[in-house]
């Protein structure tokens, strides 16, 4: 946080300097995708418009389709000063703009500790060694001869709004939420790999591990591995990309992404945590006390409001559609209410079919807008009833260092002129 | 008759076959038995009991050069951070105040781990070329920097299983979530009693990347 302020007041200073307003940065951040396209008359009725009078392009031209043209503001985006380097850092889904509950792969937000590793497949080994009957080697090929499954999962990085924790300090749903995406998972479960390794009595622990050049590590407990864990190689029906750990990723439902390990490389089975890095100095959450909860790995219950948000304006008075997205990783999302007005009253939102187990689930909730303020809330309740809590619950309790697991409702103001700015309450 | 005689005997042979291939009853017979060398290239994780350190030693004395060369570019002669780059040394007595300093000295557990992560994931981009001498130098200078080994301390894979880090103890398990008050699924609907008043707003904190104007 002392270095974020640090580069806060650089950050004004060059503004400053540049514009001499501190004023402009904000609403520059909101209009990204408003004022995109401009009307042109000629293609309204009753003129013809102009793609009408001409040939299109031939099914030759794209092999891989790409989105329209005008959908360029639909990308993932990073906050250059989170962090050292582009190769360990973080970008965001733009779940604003996003329908339904699939994210499209090549806007699923990456996290990277070392890059993006170019993997031939055919070089692609997965070793399993430590308390197993025979330690052994696949390959990718070995792997899809398994028992198949498909599975849609969210996975969501355990410091996704992290920036939150002690006050509204990024202006975009992207950016505040965007740590998360949702595909559908095809790969071999586990618990039947496990069938020709063999596990010792001892085994209680796994080590899995990337082959990327952070050789990134976390342990998983043996009950949650057997239980829902697989490994994956497609994504949304074709290979995974790249940058979500091609050719071959672990898929660790419901629990923070970081474990998530991309580009697989080793599982090791083991008596005890091996403590890595990755489990101690970060992934912990720091309490006001100064000591830390560790193997926090379930993502709690959340949810966002993705139009109106700050990316999303409302632009004209009348009818609207409030939409969202909601998940826990304690299973399915059993409601979702919305309020307009900071919380004091709350509605009940349409939940859109599939609502999945540790996936995503789509709500909207129509409203009438006729310029005045609004605060627009989402709160989610799984299955298990957990209620999505506020940011002060969740400080009362844990304070505003641990970086990690701020599930809370965010509130979005909408002001008269329909512009939408990311406020706390208090 | 002489058919019956020979698929008999054929039979009988897959069965010989099949037992072999399955004696060590494995259900789909995917895979290879990985080789001695084969995980030893790979298996390069250290544990807390100190599982899995490789032979090798080094103090501080000799940790300085390398770190010097190795790693101050980006942590700083003293661990101090250049940049963004992580700070390495001090926050004693941080974690509890407005602004915690984690560093290997104030925050982490297990000096294995200071192994563990050199040696697989550093120097960032360059990783696992550091020998195993070479990275029990650079944990022993940090942790001399730290104030938690002497200088001439030698660690090797005897012994680093067994240093105190000073905040091993400063990690609560098991999770204690649900750690919020409302898990019963019913929430206020109706003039709940929140606070509604707006104490903050992204727009002024003034952080959010601008968009390219084209």
């Amino acid at each position: 946080m002392k270095k974020n302020k640090k580069n806060q007041s650089l950050k004004l200073n060059r503004r400053e300097l540049l514009f001499g307003s501190a004023s402009l940065g904000a609403m520059a951040a909101a209009s990204n995708s408003v004022f995109a396209q401009e009307v042109s008359s000629n293609n309204l009725p009753p003129n013809v418009p102009e793609w009408t009078g001409e040939l299109g392009d031939g099914v030759d031209v794209n092999p891989y389709g790409m989105p329209s043209q005008f959908e360029e503001n639909v990308v993932r985006r990073n906050v250059e000063w989170l962090t050292a380097s582009s190769q360990s850092s973080v970008n965001f889904t733009p779940i604003q703009d996003l329908e339904g509950i699939v994210t499209p792969n090549g806007l699923c937000f990456e996290r990277h500790h070392g890059g993006v590793s170019i993997i031939n497949p055919k070089d692609y080994r997965l070793m399993i060694n430590g308390l197993v009957d025979r330690e052994m080697i696949f390959t990718l090929d070995d792997l899809k001869r398994f028992p198949q499954t498909n599975k849609f999962y969210f996975l969501e990085c355990a410091a996704n709004g992290g920036m939150e924790w002690k006050g509204s300090q990024l202006n975009g749903c992207q950016y505040t939420f965007g740590m998360v995406h949702n595909v559908q998972y095809t790969g071999v479960k586990l618990s039947d790999l496990i069938l020709e390794t063999g596990l010792k009595p001892k085994a209680k622990w796994v080590l899995a591990e990337g082959s990327d050049s952070s050789g990134m590590t976390r342990s998983i407990p043996i009950e949650k591995l057997l239980d829902d864990c697989m490994i994956a190689w497609a994504m949304n029906g074709e290979a995974l990309r790249s940058e979500q750990g091609y050719p071959a990723r672990l898929v660790v439902p419901g629990w923070e992404g970081n474990m998530w390990v991309k580009w697989l490389r080793r599982l090791e089975f083991g008596d005890m945590p091996y403590m890595t890095r990755e489990e101690t100095s970060k992934y912990t959450d720091l309490l006001p006390e100064g000591n830390a909860r560790m193997f926090t790995w379930v993502m709690d219950a959340k949810s966002v409001v993705t139009s109106p948000s700050p990316e999303k304006p409302i632009l004209n008075k009348g009818v609207h559609q409030l939409r969202g997205l909601a998940w826990s990783g304690r299973g399915k999302i059993s409601r979702v209410d919305v309020s307009l007005d900071g919380g004091k009253n709350w509605k009940t939102a349409k939940l859109h079919e599939p609502v999945l187990s540790k996936s995503v689930a789509r709500f909207t909730f129509p409203f009438e807008w006729n310029g005045e303020e609004l605060l627009i809330q989402s709160r989610a309740i799984d299955e298990t009833n957990y209620v999505q809590p506020t940011i002060q619950e969740l400080q009362k309790i844990r304070g505003v260092n641990s970086i990690y697991h701020n599930n809370s409702i965010a509130t979005w103001l909408v002001n008269s002129d329909g512009k939408v700015d990311n406020v706390r309450l208090g | 008759m002489f058919d019956l005689v020979k698929h008999s005997i054929l039979f009988s042979f897959f069965i010989f076959l099949s037992s072999f291939v399955n004696a060590d009853d494995r259900k789909f017979n995917l895979g290879k038995i990985a080789t001695k060398t084969e995980i030893a290239g790979w298996n390069i994780d250290v544990r807390p009991d100190g599982m899995g350190a490789p032979k090798g030693s080094g103090d501080a004395i000799k940790g300085e050069e390398v770190y010097a060369e190795q790693c101050a570019a980006c942590h700083g002669d003293f661990g101090e951070g250049v940049d963004r780059w992580p700070e390495l040394v001090g926050g004693e007595g941080s974690l509890d105040t407005h602004d915690p300093v984690k560093t290997t000295g104030s925050y982490w557990p297990y000096a294995s781990t200071m192994y563990d992560y050199i040696y697989r994931a550093m120097p960032f981009g360059v990783a696992q070329s550091l020998t195993h001498d070479e990275t029990y130098q650079i944990v022993a200078y940090l942790l001399y920097m730290n104030e938690i080994i002497e200088e001439d301390f030698v660690l090797s894979e005897k012994n680093i299983g067994k240093i105190k880090m000073p905040n091993q103890k400063g990690f609560l398990l098991p999770d204690p979530r649900p750690d919020i008050a409302n898990t019963d699924g019913k929430p206020c609907m109706k003039n709940c009693k929140v606070p509604t008043k707006i104490i903050g707003k992204a727009r002024d904190i003034d952080v959010t990347p601008e968009e390219e104007k084209s």
